[in-house]
């Protein structure tokens, strides 16, 4: 049994973000992570190879710098990393991205009993489309949003949140689920797994790799053959600075109500 | 159907459609922003605008949604439907739209939109926006979004080309540091999920509602097309707050953390003399403070009530994302350096522990002067 996680390499979003004067961001003034939920994607793959010595590989799409996040995935206890990697496959957008990710996952081959794992959503694109993308293009099941994976005989069995509660969720595998943070606490690397992976196996896969694969269509992968354009990109404005009440007092308070009072706010 | 291709773009006469998402027979609210949305881009387009309603025993949920603007709904009414499953909604839903070629294809951005739309996307070969804030069909209005809400030189969009008749979908990225208008010029339906709350309601018609079309397009269903499974489907035991459809938002932050009780106790107080509702930053959420429903922000929700309070809140850019479009927004933080201050129109800087009480005296005292 394999257990196959698609893990990206995002920038960090949560601190100050550069944006260069053309609109783009600025990439090179942050740091690189990976993304948030697909550690917990990853760390579901581990409790289920505890569980069932399965098989944890490791596939991301990106620049060859990405290498060290599948290191560091491969420290956390994953068994073999896959890293896809063309200039041909650059500039995707969601719909070419998982032509090529399911591409490269059908390479690694998915049989009767495995299990694909996506995090819900990557905090750059913030789409949370590549999952259902990859699951499609593969004909797979999938179960998105999980909060809870159990696994019995070929039969996963999900909690699926909603807004306004959850579903209970069975599937067989060979199926494609989207993990949230609510899943689990990813576990650290170990002393030893920092240790182990460096010699675990690590393979590339470029463009050559992946081209006769049925599912490659060249016309629609790429900036250009991705359906998506994007026509602009710009910054928000910031609201403007509004007026800082002197004092935090019971005539401050007073002051605010009035104002309050006047614009028929309350 | 074997003769259809996303590409002959010139093809897709169908109209607007707007996927209406509903729970256990209840329509989601956000199903009637859409439409209304639907219909400004069906007017652009010189279009009609039709509803596609998915369910079990739903046809009298349907004509309503003519009220807000609809011209027609698509009833597709089969008992395998009852539950949202992504393979039947799927199936159903690219095998109609095969048939019927709409131009443009708007889906909420739920949890349940955002695991339908990507698939069907996939299916029907053409792509999809996520999330989207704003969509625009004419060229002009989209020029004068762009003044209001981008930083982009007024020399760059005089320079946007007037004839362009791609559905212009604008969304935030990267945690709403960007944003992005994506366009899909090669495929149709152009698609696009939508984040719920962010369109503005019409007003209802009813003599539109009773006018509204119903159609029962033809569709196969068996279990055969059936992979996954809904073994149950749990509504949370707890009234959930109603942070979308509220008027005024109070929400706490991390800086409760010395009293949490008596900080959140606080916010009900002041929610309840405004007439709203408590909220939270994800610090409160992660804490469990407050449970996952009362998240403002990026992950959470987008609320633009017409007071939004934010009491020892940051105002971290992915909490701003979620209320930056309030009407009017207080800001109570003991550090006068934090972020939130940007974009408050009134801000105090003090201990929330000793504000809050005074504020809402004195909303007290305003209001019964009235
Ligand atoms: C400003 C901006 C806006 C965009 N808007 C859109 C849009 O509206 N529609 C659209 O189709 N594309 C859009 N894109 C392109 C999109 O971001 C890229 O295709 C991106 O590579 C994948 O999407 P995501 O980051 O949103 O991933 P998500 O779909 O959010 O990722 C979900 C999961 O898929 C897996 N995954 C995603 N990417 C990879 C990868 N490279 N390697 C391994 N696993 C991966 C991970 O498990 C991840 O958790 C946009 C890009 C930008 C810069
Ligand atoms: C991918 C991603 C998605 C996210 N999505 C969201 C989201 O949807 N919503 C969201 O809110 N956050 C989100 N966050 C988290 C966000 O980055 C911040 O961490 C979070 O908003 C901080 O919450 P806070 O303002 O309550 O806490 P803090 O940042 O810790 O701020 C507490 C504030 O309280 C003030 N304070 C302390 N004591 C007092 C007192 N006695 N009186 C007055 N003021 C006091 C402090 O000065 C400080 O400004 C997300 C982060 C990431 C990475």
């Amino acid at each position: 049994m394999k257990i196959i996680v698609c893990v990206k390499q995002v920038p960090d979003t949560s601190g100050k973000v550069a944006v260069n004067p053309d609109g783009t961001l600025n990439r090179a003034s942050m740091a690189a992570i990976t993304n948030p939920d697909d550690l917990n994607a990853v760390e579901a793959a581990l409790t289920l190879k505890e569980q069932t010595g399965a098989e944890v590989v490791i596939v991301s799409m990106g620049p060859p710098p990405a290498e060290s996040m599948l290191r560091e995935v491969m420290a956390r206890g994953a068994d073999r990393a896959v890293l896809v990697s063309a200039r041909e496959f650059g500039g995707s957008d969601t719909y070419a991205t998982s032509q090529i990710l399911a591409a490269a996952i059908n390479k690694i081959g998915v049989e009767d009993e495995d299990i694909v794992l996506c995090g819900r959503q990557a905090i750059d694109g913030d789409t949370a489309q590549v999952g259902p993308q990859i699951a499609e293009k593969l004909h797979l099941p999938q179960v998105s949003y999980a909060a809870e994976i159990t696994k019995e005989g070929d039969t996963i069995t999900v909690k699926r949140m909603l807004e306004d509660g959850y579903m209970t969720i069975k599937v067989k595998t060979p199926c494609l689920i989207t993990c949230i943070k609510e899943l689990n606490a990813p576990r650290y690397m170990s002393v030893g797994g920092i240790y182990e992976c460096y010699s675990k196996p690590y393979e590339i896969f470029d463009y050559n790799t992946l081209k006769d694969d049925s599912l490659i269509d060249p016309t629609t992968i790429g900036l250009k053959g991705s359906p998506t354009n994007i026509f602009k990109s710009f910054t928000p404005p910031q609201k403007g600075v509004g007026m800082m009440l002197e004092g935090a007092d019971k005539a401050t308070c007073d002051k605010l109500a009035g104002i309050l009072a006047a614009k028929h706010l309350i | 159907m074997s003769n259809y291709n996303s590409a002959a773009i010139e093809e897709f006469k169908g109209g607007v459609w707007v996927f209406c998402e509903q729970r256990q027979g209840k329509m989601m609210p956000t199903s009637f922003e859409l439409i209304s949305e639907g219909r400004k881009l069906a007017d652009e387009l010189g279009e009609k605008l039709y509803g596609l309603l998915l369910g079990h025993e739903i046809e009298g949920i349907a004509k309503e949604l003519g009220g807000y603007g609809a011209d027609g709904v698509y009833v597709c009414d089969h008992p395998l439907l009852a539950n949202y499953t992504t393979d039947g909604y799927t199936k159903v839903i690219c095998d109609v739209i095969q048939e019927y070629k709409p131009e443009v294809m708007l889906i909420g951005a739920t949890n349940i939109g955002r695991d339908l739309g990507p698939r069907c996307a996939a299916r029907l070969h053409t792509g999809l926006c996520a999330d989207c804030t704003h969509l625009d069909i004419d060229v002009p209005k989209y020029k004068d979004f762009l003044r209001s809400a981008s930083t982009l030189a007024p020399a760059m969009i005089d320079s946007i080309p007037e004839d362009d008749r791609n559905l212009k979908m604008t969304r935030p990225a990267f945690g709403g540091h960007l944003m992005a208008t994506i366009i899909c010029p090669r495929f149709r339906p152009a698609m696009a999920t939508v984040r719920p709350g962010v369109m503005k309601k019409n007003a209802f018609d009813q003599a539109k509602a009773d006018a509204c079309e119903i159609i029962k397009p033809n569709f196969s269903l068996t279990e055969d097309d059936m992979e996954t499974q809904v073994v149950e489907v749990v509504k949370a035991a707890k009234k959930l707050v109603d942070l979308i459809g509220a008027d005024v938002v109070v929400s706490v932050g991390r800086g409760i953390s010395k009293d949490v009780e008596g900080g959140i106790k606080l916010a009900e107080e002041l929610a309840e003399v405004l007439g709203g509702v408590v909220g939270g930053s994800r610090a409160t959420i992660d804490s469990g403070w407050l449970s996952a429903d009362h998240q403002v922000g990026q992950t959470g929700k987008t609320v633009h009530p017409k007071i939004y309070v934010a009491l020892g809140i940051s105002g971290a850019i992915q909490h701003k994302a979620g209320m930056q479009d309030s009407e009017c927004i207080i800001a109570v933080n003991k550090n006068d350096t934090a972020p939130i201050f940007e974009i408050a129109d009134y801000g105090i800087c003090g201990d929330l522990f000793k504000v809050t009480p005074m504020l809402i005296e004195a909303i007290k005292a305003a209001k019964a002067a009235k």
